[in-house]
């Protein structure tokens, strides 16, 4: 009872607490924002795997026996997945957060977004390259 | 405590640099992370990894080091972020806004702290 906004809090709608299953866009949302879940999960994953390889040969072995076990590789699948998701709705929002004006006119979407399509091309590319040679 | 009239997440002064990271987290992951997944989660398992020396000597090069600390501290930071917001909207638990804020970016620093140990002590 400090805040003076309780009263208005009480005649407030109650929002159902599953409110965003109910529409297509809303559950896409909703996945959106999950897929940060995954996104620290990948990057758990990676750290684990540098460990793995501090360790020495024997436990970089062991890691890579791990990474191949079924539930492991549905569980990465699924990273994978999500993490492109992210990727892709990441890149169609920019352009709408991110407002690049060259001589007063606002740029349109496509050459905001293209060079960040061209970038992940390029770095996927080099990282790639880097580890498979 | 004073100015608690319209409390929420906008009235902190550190609000605006945790979007700060969300956002770098956001595009770094986006650029980075699906390749990374794709290759040592997915293919190096199934048609077996790069030569452990090898592996080795690029995760050991001062830039990667840098490169995945930056990535993992923004990374975490992202989760944090989007992962507070989902929870507080999704489940309608805005009000535990004091409660899941700092178990969220304290979750997110102490991942950072495990990352800087890994890349810059253990390896």
């Amino acid at each position: 009872m400090t805040a003076p906004d309780d009263t208005a809090a009480r005649y407030r709608r109650p929002v159902p607490v599953l409110w965003w299953t109910g529409r297509r866009p809303y559950l896409l949302f909703m996945i959106r924002e999950f897929s940060s879940v995954f996104v620290a999960w990948s990057v758990v994953y990676l750290l684990l795997l540098v460990r793995a390889v501090a360790a020495g040969p024997a436990a970089y072995r062991g890691f890579m026996e791990l990474s191949a076990s079924w539930w492991m590789l549905a569980l990465n699948v699924a990273a994978l997945a999500l993490t492109l998701f992210h990727t892709i709705t990441w890149f169609v929002v920019t352009p709408k957060a991110v407002a690049v004006r060259v001589l007063g006119v606002r740029l349109p979407a496509f050459m905001v977004a293209g060079p960040l399509y061209t970038a992940w091309i390029a770095v996927s590319a080099f990282v790639v390259w880097l580890l498979v040679r | 405590m004073a100015r608690e009239g319209r409390a929420g997440p906008r009235r902190r002064p550190v609000e605006p640099f945790l979007w700060l990271l969300f956002s770098g987290g956001g595009m770094a992951a986006a650029v980075l992370v699906p390749v990374l997944v794709l290759l040592f989660g997915v293919v190096f398992p199934l048609a077996g990894g790069p030569p452990y020396d090898h592996l080795r000597a690029v995760a050991a090069h001062p830039l990667t080091r840098v490169a995945l600390l930056g990535l993992a501290v923004l990374a975490f930071f992202h989760w944090a972020h989007r992962f507070r917001f989902a929870v507080e909207h999704g489940l309608g638990l805005g009000r535990l806004d004091r409660l899941i804020a700092p178990l969220c970016y304290g979750a997110a620093l102490a991942g950072s702290a495990a990352a800087a140990h890994v890349l810059f002590l253990t390896l």
